[in-house]
């Protein structure tokens, strides 16, 4: 398996967080990088969902796991509770019902991850004050061809987790692959979270 | 045939015979004392006999799966391009296996065959044979030609619901099920198109209650109309709109009850070639087999019940237009396998054929049924 997990910081923590032997199901998970990484690093039993046929061919190149759906549609097909964690690397900002997204990351497991690139970075904050919408390596789009919908900042996705019954484990903010933790909203570009349904 | 296509043929194949003297007792109760199963091989099997894939075959099919016959070169097995030296199941690295089933028509005993009780043949009296049946005679053709263990076994339709099976009935003889464009069980409406398909053969004043043999006639009109209506099936409604949509045969419209259309045309001439080839005896009770078909039963409906004993990694694929066995259904077996934390791998490929793409040469399908069995391959040391 031809990991290029050191190029995604947020992997490290994530199986930072993953107990060895957990069921791990990986919402959009492309290639299967994350997962084959989790199995090597974690073991378990990992599922990815993937929408898109290339991934799909990646994933079982890749040894991994994988169902072919559309996780906008719900996760209908997996029961509730069936897994220790369900992750959301790097595609939050990318899907349409977000909170839809978040509430069956609940449902069907015990725990949610996710990780999304932080709109309130300064560089960004920067390129807005400048006039233009932000173009960085977290968010390499042009404003006409970003999947990036729903893009949010740390601030914001705290606020969404207050207002939807959704109570934070730990948090680790990103710049560059090392944690940030003076200003984080501000310095940081990367957010990663771990939750779990509010009691 | 350019030279690319015959390199990556499996070239000339002939069938061989197995015979079983154990006596072999079926889920309908009854007992058929001894049989023969027709097969086919290609490739080499390994030192280690750890590399043996099973292809099972669906409805009109049989065991000529891969390569052509000497003296009948134009007789191309059914999933030729699947199979072979570079293709997906590639016969350089796997021994494949294709073997005609119990009950059918091209030369495994069936009711074209001699009923050892009457001298004559079973016709009508041939027992009514399930799809565990099948996998259970399978597993001795394994055993004849020394297979403890299938890398993987494949099938698509019917060919697939043996696939399922064998992850349930012998669980330690199989690593790899392929499951492709397979249903968990029949839905009354497919039920209800075999069924007409049934009244439609014996019908027919030449089925003789199913002896027609006897009568040296074929009840040939009954199994045109048969295959006609699961020929529908096996397409989808865009498909038949894109090759066929409001043809005319002739340019215009006759005004008679003759053919008018080309989908007319079509329908005809495959109802009319399958009905050349095809036993009425054994399509009934290939349907039957379809029917009864339903792993879950045992289990109160519990598909998830079913498979807890299963430890074979699936790859599960389905076709977008299959209206016969619809995603739907995939998904059903696919959500049973994640409720036991099997591993499995679902496709949904987007193909416009309907349930036929199965068969068809579509490149994603293709790409993927190769890199799973070169996975499989990798495990085992192919």
């Amino acid at each position: 398996m031809k990991t290029n997990a050191m190029q995604r910081a947020d992997f490290a923590a994530i199986a930072n967080w993953v107990k060895p032997g957990a069921r791990v199901l990986d919402l959009g998970c492309g290639d299967g990088t994350l997962l084959a990484y989790l199995n090597e690093q974690r073991g378990g039993a990992g599922y990815g969902v993937e929408i898109d046929d290339d991934g799909i061919l990646a994933c079982v190149e890749n040894g991994v796991n994988v169902i072919q759906g559309d996780l906008e549609r719900g996760l209908s097909g997996f029961a509730d509770g069936s897994f220790d964690y369900v992750i959301l690397s790097q595609t939050l900002q990318a899907v349409r019902s977000s909170e839809r997204v978040v509430r069956e990351m609940l449902r069907v497991g015990r725990e949610g991850i996710v990780t999304f690139p932080n709109f309130g970075y300064w560089r960004n904050r920067l390129q807005v004050i400048g006039g233009n919408m932000p173009v960085s390596n977290r968010l390499p789009y042009q404003w006409f061809d970003t999947p990036n919908i729903h893009l949010c900042t740390i601030t914001d996705f705290e606020d969404f987790c207050r207002d939807h019954g959704v109570h934070i484990l730990e948090r680790i903010v990103m710049r560059g692959g090392s944690a940030v933790t003076l200003l984080p909203n501000l310095l940081g570009s990367l957010a990663v979270y771990r939750f779990e349904r509010a009691r | 045939m350019d030279s690319i296509t015959d390199k990556q043929s499996v070239g000339v194949v002939a069938p061989r015979v197995a015979k079983f003297e154990q006596p072999l007792k079926l889920r309908s109760g009854t007992t058929l004392d001894s049989y023969e199963l027709v097969y086919e091989t290609y490739g080499a099997l390994n030192a280690d006999r750890s590399n043996a894939v099973l292809v099972c075959h669906a409805l009109n099919a049989a065991h000529h799966v891969a390569g052509r016959y000497a003296d009948d070169p134009d007789n191309v097995g059914w999933w030729d391009n699947m199979i072979g030296p570079g293709k997906p199941l590639d016969t350089r690295r796997f021994y494949v296996i294709g073997v005609n089933n119990l009950g059918g028509c091209h030369g495994s005993t069936g009711p074209q065959s001699v009923n050892p009780g009457t001298g004559r043949a079973w016709g009508a009296d041939f027992p009514v044979v399930t799809v565990e049946d099948w996998v259970t005679t399978q597993a001795r053709l394994a055993d004849q030609l020394g297979i403890r263990r299938f890398a993987a076994v494949m099938g698509g339709s019917l060919g697939a619901m043996q696939a399922l099976s064998w992850t349930i009935q012998f669980p330690e003889r199989i690593g790899h099920a392929l499951v492709i464009a397979c249903a968990p069980n029949l839905s009354a409406q497919n039920i209800a198109f075999n069924e007409i398909a049934r009244q439609a053969i014996s019908a027919d004043p030449d089925f003789h209650g199913g002896h027609y043999y006897e009568h040296n006639t074929r009840p040939t009109q009954g199994l045109r109309v048969a295959r006609m209506i699961g020929h529908i099936t096996y397409l989808s409604d865009d498909e038949m709109a894109s090759k066929f949509g409001r043809q005319l045969r002739n340019g215009k419209l006759n005004y008679t009850f003759d053919v008018d259309f080309e989908i007319e045309s079509y329908l005809r001439h495959q109802g009319n070639k399958f009905s050349d080839y095809f036993d009425a005896n054994t399509y009934l009770r290939i349907t039957k087999a379809l029917d009864y078909f339903d792993p879950a039963a045992a289990h109160g409906g519990n598909l998830s019940v079913a498979l807890e004993t299963a430890t074979a990694s699936f790859l599960v694929i389905s076709f977008t237009t299959d209206w016969r066995f619809s995603p739907e259904r995939s998904r059903e077996i696919v959500k049973a396998l994640l409720d036991n934390r099997r591993d499995v791998t679902y496709a949904e490929i987007d193909a416009p054929h309907g349930h036929d793409a199965f068969l068809l040469d579509d490149a994603r399908y293709h790409r993927l049924v190769a890199a799973y069995f070169d996975r499989i391959a990798t495990e085992i040391g192919a």
